[in-house]
């Protein structure tokens, strides 16, 4: 199967936030970008798919500036076989001018499924991969953490509040990719040592006007220096008497 | 008139009470702009729309039929993006659950309009403005929408539903026909039905301190003694301790209960991106270092199994006493 994968250059979970002078964006320096956790399932997914099928293509691309090209190797080096950056200086947190682009790039690509991460970790915005499939008018099955492909028709379990939808489509598709779906595997010495020779074509885009602007960017409210009750079973009652009647939350 | 559309989510025939958040923030938007509020509910016959009014909804337009009585993508999107384009509303706003999640970018793809994702305020002046996390917690922002119609999807828990009484009359509205391009053909229940951690305003979650799956009996009778929900750190999850559905963190669940319960939780800092907005936080953690208790407001160094059956039979004594 042709298969791309959709995958966004995002903050470590780890990295410690700060926001730069101009107040409306974060300090990048020092802080170490990753590839989105979610994409790391979609990629994999994409690879063990083609792997039981014998044959097919993985193909990995990014709206981004130059730097989203270390993000497309690091799926690269997992064992995807090319790259195509859509390449702009800026991102926007309005997701219909970025769905845009891919869409426009994925059209005629020939895909059977184009795979996204159900959110990144940087925005939660978890639209681009619904927007793209609607903009293309392809089946979409959204945060699936399970998917059988035979021939031309899918099956994917997508997770809901206390269950399970079950939901079937025909392929060419779009889908999601939740916690859940499969084990990623770590890109082995070989694969980084391979990714640096895969080709990788970068494309300027030009994205249309975003429909949000952000206003600001601020810290959360620091949350209220907490107490430590007390040490052991011994500090249960005191416990109880704040919950009930200090935090009334009983 | 600037109206507004809160999408309403059913589920077998019961409105649920994230709905009425979204009728609430949509009531912000409404009197800021002098317009009113539509609720729109897409279901099968004979959900229970009574009450509606009473959050807020001058009307409550239902597209009913026997397909629809699960969610069904591309058929809840159309019909939806035709109420918006009939109505012209200014905005429409959806609870940012599972079906929202999937449901307020196809609606806004379908538009070619702005979409803000997971917000946890609206605002009206002059414009709408938005305000919602970014970096998992780590920072806020505030956005304003330049373009009308918007879709918002609105963070569960973030807003508390106000009573507001309006006509709420209820109005059946035409639905558009069509076959979806992808179907859901089942929903799986499990054998029993436990609380969603995304929906509880109490969760008692349980780490790795619980050293075993067995002894999450003692997570389970603590949370039915709160009547609160059971959540779980990524650690125990993706140890097969316990079902993804649970965990709660960056890749899990981000969850605003009124009382979040740690035990033998760390606090790590992708574990705090999913609950840091709890409104209460206890940490129950034999490490007096452990960093949940930067963000709790209550703790108790100690031992779990010592701690948590006697705050089980605490908890018991004070709620039936
Ligand atoms: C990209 C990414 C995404 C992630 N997403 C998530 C996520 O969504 N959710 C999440 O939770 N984690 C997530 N993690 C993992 C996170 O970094 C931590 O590894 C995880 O939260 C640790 O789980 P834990 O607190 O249960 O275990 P540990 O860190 O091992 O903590 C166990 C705690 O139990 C205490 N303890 C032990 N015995 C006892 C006892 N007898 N009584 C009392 N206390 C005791 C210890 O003092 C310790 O503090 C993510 C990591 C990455 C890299
Ligand atoms: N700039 C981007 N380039 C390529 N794919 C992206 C980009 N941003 C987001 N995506 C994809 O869309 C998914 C959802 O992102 P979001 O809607 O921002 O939460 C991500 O998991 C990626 O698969």
């Amino acid at each position: 199967m042709k298969i791309a994968v959709c995958v966004k250059r995002v903050p470590d979970s780890e990295a410690r936030i700060k926001i730069d002078a101009s107040g409306k964006a974060i300090d990048e320096g020092g802080v170490k970008f990753v590839l989105n956790p979610y994409e790391e399932f979609a990629v994999e997914e994409a690879l063990k798919l083609n792997e039981a099928a014998g044959s097919g293509e993985v193909v990995v691309i990014s709206v981004g500036n130059d730097a989203s090209q270390e993000t497309i190797r690091t799926a690269l080096a997992m064992g995807a076989d090319r790259g195509v950056l859509l390449k702009t200086e800026h991102v926007p947190l309005d997701p219909l001018p970025v769905a845009k682009v891919l869409a426009a790039e994925l059209a005629d690509g020939g895909y059977d499924l184009v795979l996204f991460g159900k959110l990144a970790i940087d925005d939660y915005s978890h639209g681009i991969g619904p927007m793209v499939a609607e903009l293309l008018e392809l089946p979409c099955v959204s945060a699936i953490s399970k998917l059988e492909v035979s021939g031309d028709k899918g099956k994917a379990e997508r997770e809901i509040e206390g269950g399970v939808e079950v939901v079937e489509f025909p392929l060419p598709a779009v889908l999601t990719a939740d916690k859940g779906l499969n084990e990623p595997r770590y890109p082995a010495l070989r694969g980084i040592m391979l990714a640096k020779k895969k080709p990788l074509e970068v494309k300027d885009v030009t994205l249309e006007a975003a429909g949000l602007e952000m206003l600001s960017l601020s810290y959360p409210p620091e949350r209220k220096a907490g107490r430590i009750v007390g040490e052991g079973a011994a500090a249960v009652p005191a416990l109880v008497e704040a919950l009930k009647n200090e935090a009334k939350v009983l | 008139m600037p109206n507004v559309l809160a999408i309403l989510e059913q589920r077998g025939g019961n409105i649920k009470r994230v709905s009425h958040e979204v009728l609430t923030a949509a009531r912000v938007l409404a009197d800021g702009m002098g317009g009113g509020v539509d609720g729109l509910v897409v279901g099968g016959p004979g959900v229970a729309t009574e009450g509606l009014g009473a959050f807020g909804a001058d009307k409550v337009l239902v597209a009913s039929d026997a397909s629809l009585t699960n969610y069904q993508a591309d058929r809840y999107a159309a019909i939806a993006a035709d109420q918006v384009r009939a109505g012209s509303y200014a905005a429409a706003l959806v609870s940012a659950t599972a079906l929202g999640k999937d449901l307020a970018p196809r609606l806004a793809a379908r538009l070619a309009c702005p979409f803000a994702s997971d917000v946890t305020a609206v605002k009206y002046n002059g414009g709408i403005t938005v305000t919602r996390p970014l970096y998992a917690g780590k920072a806020n922002t505030t956005l304003k929408i330049l373009a009308s119609p918007c879709v918002i999807s609105v963070r569960s828990n973030a807003v508390t539903p106000v009573a507001n009484a309006k006509p709420g009359t209820v109005e059946s509205v035409a639905v558009s026909a069509g076959e979806p391009r992808a179907r859901t053909v089942e929903i799986k229940q499990p054998e029993r039905v436990a609380l969603d951690v995304a929906e509880a305003s109490i969760i008692v979650s349980g780490g790795r301190g619980l050293k075993g799956p067995e002894h999450f009996a003692l997570i389970e009778d603590l949370a039915n003694a709160l009547g609160g929900a059971v959540g779980a750190s990524r650690a125990v999850v993706d140890a097969g301790w316990r079902p993804h559905a649970e965990q709660v963190g960056q890749t899990g669940k981000t969850v605003s209960p009124n009382l979040y319960v740690a035990i033998g939780i760390s606090g790590a800092i992708q574990h705090l991106a999913g609950m840091r907005t709890a409104k209460t936080i206890v940490a129950v953690n034999k490490d007096p270092d452990a960093p949940i208790f930067k963000v709790a407001d209550y703790g108790i160094v100690g031992d779990l199994f010592e701690v948590v059956p006697k705050l089980t039979e605490e908890i018991k004594k004070a709620r039936d006493g």
